[in-house]
């Protein structure tokens, strides 16, 4: 695509092309706008993002197609450290980042920061751990470096098997974002065609040009996903507050917010609706306790009821109501306990006050308070070393064309990141401001508009109904899912229908750009770490290339079906991916760096320590895993080690992977010269007499 | 091959810098983050302990980075461990 003759012509020429994009997109958003006004139905804005950005996506992978190592694996490593950091705030920031991110901070107030902190102090271990040094080592894989610092393939293996299990569930979860999006854009579509759609626009580009094709595709959707992100959040702060600055100003209005929660915990019209969700769980109670005798009178009841009504030939609507009720009935006194228990937790979940959002811990007592913090703590540090140890981050650094621009490229990946990072707390505080102030206490006769538009979408997303029949709304009658706050803001702060087309192109962006990098990892991992290095080191560079993309179909493939599967608990899956990373990746990679006595024992034992006691406290603790994985019902209560949650289970695993290295390896021989050679070789940008030449091309 | 005294004291700095910044990077995270109920004074209208989980820690990351990069972009050329310039 781009063949300037120097780094600094190149860099130039990047800036035009990336310049004359921005431009042009901006163009196509504002014709389509100019269309809405002139009467183009929604569909077809719909269709014209969704097609428009997949072809894009599709005509820079086919402009940049390679079929050479080093482009294919590390773009030729010439990409200057402003793009790559455009291309890393890409790939790192995924559907959930985007879509999930403030919305979870709306659901989670203060706690929900964790998420914030978390993705974002981990770029300080990158930069300060890992990123100048991999560079320096300048080879294609995570993998490469363990199998070359630690010598022999164990430790490569071991590194190839948790580069997968991190890299595919969190692939999963993009897919199967890639699908919801779809199907937002183009109602109608099935939710398996627009995986597949979504899918085409993935492999066009990286099945063609690998990491090349998938550097520059990401840069093009960093730019699609951070306008995307700006312009509802900076109109719905001009609507409440008249400056377009909501990272500057939502402080007053998170003052504002505070105040009306105080109201709202106290109003009595509150307190009546969240009293008739006590006593509906209440009710609950009392028939799970009653089994399976209420099982057995409630199935009378009904059946007693439709035969009156039959008897005294009432309206056939009445009858076909009493006999819904009766197929809806549990069929058996055990269905009966889990949906009553289910029943129960959910009115109960909707008894309790609205949660204060400014609050640091909020808990009951102080040791409720003290578990609270342990986990935010707890959840910072793994998402933090997790950051740091996700291969399909680490793998850009290897593109840089230096050790300097490596250095440099980790400042404007956290820039870059930071730019959207710093925006989703504003944006959930002023949502929450519009919802407490605006839709509660307005009629239900007179809903906002956008309250009606997604309520009909899905009420899973948004669902307002009168409890208390009091014509009213109150804020305990609400129900809300975390992804509206993001994908209604464009309707909530009155912005046409191709804002919000504009918002989920954006999402469609962050989702395929992060699936891009997933895919190329695990490709990279099967078809360079395991088949080239260890069966068959003689292969020709050309029959590597092609049989990592035949992998990249295949995997590609493979995480569509069980995207459409749509398994449960996809997020937890997610975080999960941070603590694998973490206990897997982290302490062998920097204790490879930064202490030349740690050797292959040390670091292969240390490396299935900390995924193995983190695998471990995952499938004992978490509910969904612990039926899979021992057939544990879901109402016995976890074994926690001091309360932390089973999502932050890397942090046991990351101290033991430390310590078992620092040990192994005392008591296994030191490492011979040549690896101490690898290990000044990696510390020193350029080290003159060195032997060691590690780049791969 | 052998380090000479320049090459190690090139290294003791690189990681005295490392150390220095780590220690800022756990404060802004750890030491603010278990304090946060204390330190929820008013600050421009957020809770502070808010502000800084929100904004104030992610700019200390900014900087930390960028201080790094600055720093040691500097020492390789003060130390002539840098890469020949490739443009």
């Amino acid at each position: 695509m781009f063949n300037s003759a120097t780094q600094s012509e190149f860099a130039g020429a990047l800036k035009k092309a990336y310049t004359w994009y921005t431009g042009g997109f901006a163009t196509f958003v504002i014709i389509l706008a100019i269309a809405e006004k002139m009467g183009l139905p929604r569909i077809y804005i719909g269709y014209a993002f969704l097609f428009a950005t997949v072809l894009l996506y599709a005509g820079i992978g086919i402009m940049s197609r390679t079929s050479d190592a080093a482009e294919y694996y590390v773009a030729g490593r010439r990409v200057p450290a402003l793009f790559n950091g455009m291309a890393t705030g890409a790939d790192w920031m995924s559907a959930a980042s985007f879509i999930g991110m403030a919305g979870t901070l709306y659901l989670s107030g203060f706690n929900g920061l964790a998420f914030i902190l978390g993705w974002t102090g981990g770029y300080c271990l990158v930069a300060l751990f890992l990123a100048p040094y991999l560079r320096k080592f300048g080879q294609f894989t995570i993998p490469d470096f363990l199998g070359a610092r630690f010598g022999g393939n164990i430790p490569r293996f071991i590194g190839i098997l948790a580069a997968i299990l991190c890299s595919f569930t969190y692939v999963v979860a993009q897919v199967y974002g890639v699908g919801l999006i779809t199907t937002r854009l183009l109602p109608g579509v099935a939710f398996e065609t627009g995986i597949f759609l979504g899918l085409g626009g993935i492999l066009v580009c990286s099945f063609l040009g690998g990491m090349r094709a998938v550097t520059w595709t990401q840069v093009a959707q960093y730019i699609i996903l951070i306008v995307a992100y700006m312009i509802p959040c900076v109109w719905i702060a001009v609507k409440h507050t008249g400056i377009p600055l909501p990272q500057m100003v939502y402080g007053g209005v998170l003052e504002k917010v505070t105040a009306v929660e105080d109201k709202l915990i106290k109003d009595p019209k509150e307190l009546e609706v969240r009293g008739i969700f006590k006593k509906n769980a209440d009710d609950f109670d009392a028939r799970v306790k009653a089994l399976p005798k209420s099982w057995e009178d409630g199935k009378a009841d009904l059946q007693k009821k439709l035969d009156d009504l039959k008897a005294g030939s009432a309206p056939a609507k009445d009858v076909e109501a009493a006999e819904k009720a009766i197929a809806a009935y549990p069929k058996t006194a055990d269905a009966a306990k889990l949906a009553w228990n289910a029943g129960k937790a959910s009115n109960t979940a909707r008894s309790g006050p609205p949660l204060r959002h400014a609050e640091a811990f909020p808990g009951k007592d102080d040791a409720a308070r003290d578990v609270s913090r342990r986990n935010f703590l707890a959840l910072v540090f793994c998402l933090m070393i997790g950051t740091a140890a996700l291969p399909h981050i680490l793998m850009r650094y290897y593109t840089t064309p230096s050790v300097k621009e490596a250095r440099t490229s980790v400042f404007w990946s956290l820039f870059f990141i930071f730019l959207l990072y710093f925006s989703a707390p504003a944006l959930a505080v002023l949502v929450k401001y519009d919802v407490y102030t605006l839709l509660v206490g307005s009629e239900f006769a007179k809903l906002p508009q956008w309250v009606t538009a997604w309520q009909a979408v899905d009420k899973a997303l948004l669902s307002v109904v009168d409890i208390n029949k009091d014509g009213l709304v109150q804020l305990a009658e609400i129900t809300i899912g975390g992804d509206i706050v993001v994908l209604a803001t464009p309707e909530i702060a009155g912005l046409p229908y191709v804002i919000s087309g504009l918002v989920a192109a954006g999402g469609l962006a962050a989702a395929l750009s992060t699936a891009d990098g997933l895919l190329l990892t695990i490709a990279n991992a099967l078809s360079h770490d395991l088949y080239y290095k260890m069966i068959d080191p003689n292969a020709s560079t050309t029959r590597r290339v092609t049989i990592s993309k035949i992998l990249l179909l295949v995997v590609a493939l493979c995480a569509a079906y069980v995207a459409a599967q749509k398994p449960a608990d996809i997020l937890f899956l997610v975080s999960a991916a941070f603590s694998f990373a973490a206990a897997a990746f982290f302490p062998a990679l920097v204790l490879g760096i930064f202490w030349k006595r740690a050797n292959k024992w040390g670091a292969t034992c240390g490396m299935v320590a900390g995924l193995g006691i983190t695998f471990w406290y995952m499938i004992t603790t978490h509910p969904w895993m612990r039926e899979v994985f021992f057939g544990t019902p879901r109402s016995v209560p976890a074994e926690l080690w001091w309360g932390i949650q089973p999502i932050s289970a890397g942090l046991w695993g990351v101290p033991l992977g430390f310590a078992v290295i620092i040990i192994v390896s005392l008591i296994t021989p030191a490492p011979d010269k040549d690896t101490q050679d690898l290990v000044d070789h990696v510390r020193f940008p350029l080290l003159r007499g060195d032997t060691v030449n590690t780049t791969a091309t | 091959m052998q380090l000479t005294d320049r090459h190690l004291e090139y290294w003791s700095k690189n990681l005295r810098v490392t150390a220095i910044l780590l220690a800022i990077w756990f404060v802004a995270t750890f030491v603010m983050g278990y304090y946060a109920r204390e330190l929820s004074f008013n600050f421009f209208g957020w809770p502070f302990s808010f502000w800084m989980a929100a904004q104030g820690s992610l700019v200390i990351y900014v900087v930390i980075i960028w201080f790094y990069a600055r720093y040691m972009n500097a020492l390789d050329n003060e130390y002539d461990v840098h890469e020949g310039e490739e443009d």
